[in-house]
């Protein structure tokens, strides 16, 4: 019973923080503020797949989960690398 | 694990996430802005990954989200680092409240 009620809790508090990172994607006023709500978004996804698993029992969703972190992170460092030689032109 | 320990822990795990997204909208400058996410959101997504782990609790669900926690706690500074240096690289403002700028050459301001 009280299970139910924090799954949803705190579904809700994750998307409340997806909102959150969807103002600064927009205001952000560089792109590096923008790479850095991206990751916040991802490590998100990664808590929502984890809760859902919780949710209906399956257990194999959890596979997506290490996948979308590695991908996470390519995208981070590629979106690093190419910020790195814009500055150093 | 009963169900009201996961359930308190995947609140708590959750809160700790939230604080990361108020981090990332309300502080001043990128540095500390990532300095907010990366640590609060590595931190709060790994309650939530163990307290799933022992919840199921066979062997093979606590192993794959140990590794994911693993993977996280290894990744995130890596990621943090090379942002931070690309952002430096591209001159983007330090706060005006800010003490010391290793990076700068001078010596020190305060």
């Amino acid at each position: 019973m009280f299970l139910g009620f924090a799954i949803d809790f705190s579904l809700a508090l994750l998307g409340f923080t997806i909102l959150l990172a969807i103002v600064r994607l927009i205001k952000g006023p560089h792109t590096a503020d923008r790479v850095v709500a991206a990751d916040l978004t991802t490590s998100v996804a990664i808590a929502f797949i984890a809760i859902y698993s919780i949710r209906t029992g399956e257990t194999w969703i959890l596979d997506v989960g290490l996948i979308l972190g590695f991908a996470g992170f390519l995208g981070t460092v590629g979106y690093a690398y190419y910020l790195q030689l814009r500055g150093k032109k | 694990m009963s169900d009201t320990i996961t359930g308190v822990f995947l609140i708590i795990g959750s809160f700790i996430v939230l604080l990361a997204g108020i981090g990332l909208v309300k502080m001043p400058d990128i540095y500390t802005r990532m300095s907010a996410t990366s640590k609060a959101s590595t931190l709060g997504v790994s309650v939530v990954l163990i307290t799933t782990g022992f919840f199921f609790g066979t062997t093979g669900i606590i192993t794959r989200t140990l590794l994911i926690v693993v993977f996280l706690m290894i990744t995130a500074p890596v990621a943090s680092h090379l942002l931070g240096k690309a952002a430096y690289l591209n001159k983007l403002p330090l706060w005006d409240k800010t003490k010391r700028d290793d990076l700068s050459g001078n010596d020190y301001k305060c």
